[in-house]
């Protein structure tokens, strides 16, 4: 289903040329929740921030698998580089389909003038095996309600979580 | 005439196709030529000083733009341009275009080169595609592509020569560094201390391409080139297996100990100086002991390779603070006698000074008076800790564990210094420093190998100092006592090389693209100009036609591109805090060229 849904998109933006300009292309707002991860109404994962500024589990797990695997790259909190976008932007064009995509298969945008070329992270565990964790930290950040610092609050490591972390990472 | 000398010159060494110690002494003799700018650093010590002096602390206000130059690149422009007679060599990051200028007819471009390369390399390369710069030698040109690919070019007409494969990106091996020509060889180091690499310097021949040494920075004592008796650390013999036993299992082979710094060189001892960088991964807990050699200095003879002795900065590295930093090599007199010294000012902090005969540590202080995971090395000779910074328990990422965030540790993983190097003028007896002054937390955690990955293991967030908004200084240093002299505050971290001269100059770039000169003495700001695009280059100066120019690279970039494009955040801001400090964005844009000052007519 995600699946289609991704090659989809990518059609459109292939022939369109350029990416549609909206806002986030799903209503971010979580209305339910499986195991401590909170979805949106299409049922892909999103933030939660509670209104004394706790967020979710992976939102903060999400910042910081950010900070070690992307920064050195997109720049801090998601703000982009002098040669890697900001994702905190991207984010509000990109579905969650076309981000899994990416982060696993890589992108080149190779120009006369610039040569931005990202890699891919299907195979590295640290990368792959916490896809929705960055996800949800992005879209949080592209919506802008986690701000530029490090989430001072954060739900407990759901025990779901923890299990499922276990068998991807292998130890 | 000038050109007809270089030309002459050059054919000499043709004549004596065998003689590799010619060619040494040419490059010796060029780079003793203050007209010239005939190695990345100047000279062999790698004291970024020019003699040259019709540029002086009196009439540098006065100085003027005299002709500029557009790499085409855009990307983070470190290094600068090699000026070698009548001839001018600039280089670029990836692609790595090299150009060759004749400086006697109004800068045209005589070559032109720029290999194929695979662009999946781009993104291997932590923290931008730079390249520091090209080396001559033998009426070659030396340059260290991003993909690992040593290439000698023909100084004439850019022809490829010879190449060699130094390691392989596909495993995370990059090409960043400047390579050093000694006597017959090319020495040249590695990048990947991100992505798991066992990295070393290599010595090829200067002729042929053909590998002549290898030594790594951690592994066997064959792979490391110490020999457990003759080579010694702190005035005692390494032993067996020095590096071996300071590792858990396998790890030595993914442990990083990269080697993308600046090398510098002693004729009279044969010694070739370099330091290795982090070991590999940045969570300390999954590298157990002190991870020898890596953060260490090392002197090598330049025709075998083997380790006259070794020292190792920061054992068991818990915050990134690479060893790789230019070794600056000075005769100075301390106490009275007169000395063979080897200063550097390491990202962890502390600016070293040891005697680069024997090894023997005799100065180790806090160039940024910030600096707080230590109070200080051991510098009592019947310690059993002698040599080892005492680190405080409160910033120690290994103590308090994975998952654990500490606050507030100075400096942050930029180091208080990186690869920017410094300068020493021998007539202040200063060193002239571009510094960073930020702090970081940092979170180490558990994280797999993957090869050709990143292999990186820590979360961490950068800073000001707390209660300050400049995230730079730019000092002059003492080496024989250890002490600031004088320090100029900056807005962004000073990630420019730095140039002194006997004009009583000393120049450095800013991350804004202003090139400042200031006065040697003092530090008084003499003169500035905003270049094209933020300065991470180096300053260089030379003689043409009977004028001194001054000569830097403009190209934001780099690390500095990454931690500060978009501002450094305020720990102590609120949640959900918009706020943030002055973002470089805000001052400067891509986009690499070449700057030319001299004096007006």
């Amino acid at each position: 289903m995600r699946i289609i849904w991704f090659v989809t998109a990518a059609i459109l933006v292939a022939a369109s040329g350029e990416i549609a300009s909206a806002e986030d292309p799903v209503d971010p707002t979580a209305v339910k929740s499986e195991d401590g991860k909170y979805l949106d109404k299409e049922g892909n994962p999103t933030f939660k921030v509670a209104s004394d500024g706790t967020v979710d589990w992976y939102t903060y797990s999400g910042y910081r698998r950010y900070h070690s695997e992307c920064h050195v790259c997109h720049g801090p909190d998601a703000m982009g580089s002098t040669y890697a976008p900001a994702l905190k932007d991207s984010l509000k064009t990109m579905s969650y389909g076309d981000f899994l995509g990416v982060v696993a298969s890589g992108r080149k945008n190779v120009s006369t003038s610039q040569e931005n070329v990202m890699p891919a992270f299907g195979d590295n565990p640290n990368v792959a095996c916490y896809m929705d964790d960055l996800y949800v930290y992005l879209r949080a950040r592209s919506n802008d309600v986690v701000g530029r610092v490090r989430p001072a609050n954060h739900e407990d490591k759901p025990e779901a979580y923890t299990k499922a972390e276990t068998s991807c990472m292998g130890k | 005439m000038r050109k007809v000398l270089f030309t002459t010159c050059l054919g000499a060494v043709a004549a004596f196709a065998a003689g590799a110690t010619y060619a040494n002494e040419e490059l010796h003799k060029l780079s003793q030529n203050p007209k010239d700018w005939a190695m990345p650093a100047g000279d062999y010590g790698n004291q970024r000083y020019s003699k040259l002096n019709q540029i002086n602390a009196a009439n540098v206000g006065k100085l003027q733009v005299a002709w500029t130059f557009s790499t085409g690149v855009l990307r983070g422009h470190e290094g600068g341009p090699l000026i070698i007679g009548n001839m001018m060599y600039v280089h670029t990051p990836f692609p790595n275009k090299v150009y060759a200028l004749d400086l006697s007819k109004e800068n045209q471009i005589v070559w032109k080169y720029e290999p194929k390369q695979d662009p999946n390399v781009i993104p291997v390369m932590c923290c931008d595609t730079v390249n520091r710069g090209v080396s001559y030698g033998d009426g070659k040109i030396f340059l260290h592509q991003a993909d690992t690919t040593l290439v000698a070019l023909d100084a004439k007409t850019g022809q490829v020569a010879w190449t060699a494969k130094n390691g392989d990106p596909s495993k995370g091996s990059t090409g960043t560094s400047a390579p050093l020509v000694v006597k017959d060889k090319v020495l040249v180091g590695i990048s990947g201390g991100e992505f798991g690499v066992q990295c070393h310097v290599t010595a090829y021949d200067m002729k042929t391409g053909k590998q002549a040494w290898r030594a790594f920075s951690e592994g066997p004592d064959d792979q490391i080139k110490l020999d457990p008796e003759k080579t010694t650390v702190l005035g005692k013999p390494v032993g067996k297996d020095s590096s071996l036993a300071t590792w858990q299992g396998d790890q030595w082979k993914i442990g990083g100990g990269c080697t993308w710094g600046w090398m510098s060189y002693d004729p009279a001892l044969n010694l070739v100086y370099y330091g290795s960088g982090n070991p590999s991964t940045w969570n300390p807990k999954q590298r157990p002991g002190d991870n020898k050699w890596s953060m260490t200095i090392f002197a090598r003879d330049a025709d075998t390779g083997m380790a006259k002795w070794v020292y190792q900065m920061t054992p068991h590295d818990e915050w990134d603070y690479d060893g790789v930093n230019e070794m600056i090599l000075s005769d100075q007199t301390i106490n009275g006698a007169p000395r063979k010294l080897l200063t550097h000012f390491d990202r962890n902090g502390l600016g070293y000074t040891l005697d680069r005969v024997t090894g023997e540590l005799l100065v180790a202080d806090k160039y940024d008076p910030k600096v707080n995971w230590t109070s200080g090395v051991d510098m009592n000779k019947s310690s059993p800790t002698y040599g080892r910074p005492k680190v405080l328990d409160q910033y120690s990422t290994d103590k308090q564990g994975e998952d654990h965030n500490n606050k507030g540790i100075c400096p942050a993983a930029l180091g208080s210094k990186d690869e920017q190097p410094a300068a020493y003028s021998p007539e202040t007896q200063l060193f002239y420093v571009p510094t960073n002054h930020v702090c970081m937390d940092y979170e180490p955690f558990k994280v797999s190998y993957t090869a050709g990955q990143p292999y990186v293991g820590a979360t961490l967030s950068m800073y000001p100092p707390p209660g300050e908004t400049h995230m730079g200084n730019f000092i002059a240093w003492d080496g024989k006592s250890g002490k600031i002299v004088w320090s100029n505050k900056e807005q962004f971290s000073v990630w420019s090389g730095a140039l002194a001269t006997g004009g009583g100059v000393v120049f450095y770039g800013t991350l804004e693209g202003y090139l400042k000169a200031v006065d040697a003495k003092t530090g008084k700001e003499l003169y500035k100009f905003k270049t094209p695009s933020g300065i991470i280059g180096n300053v260089t100066t030379y003689e043409q036609g009977g004028r001194q120019y001054v000569a830097v690279l403009s190209g934001v970039g780099g690390w500095a591109g990454i931690g500060l494009a978009a501002g450094l955040t305020d720990p102590t801001a609120g949640l959900g805090a918009v706020g943030g400090y002055a973002a470089l964005s805000n001052y400067t844009a891509l986009g690499g060229a070449l700057t030319v000052f001299a004096l007006p007519h």
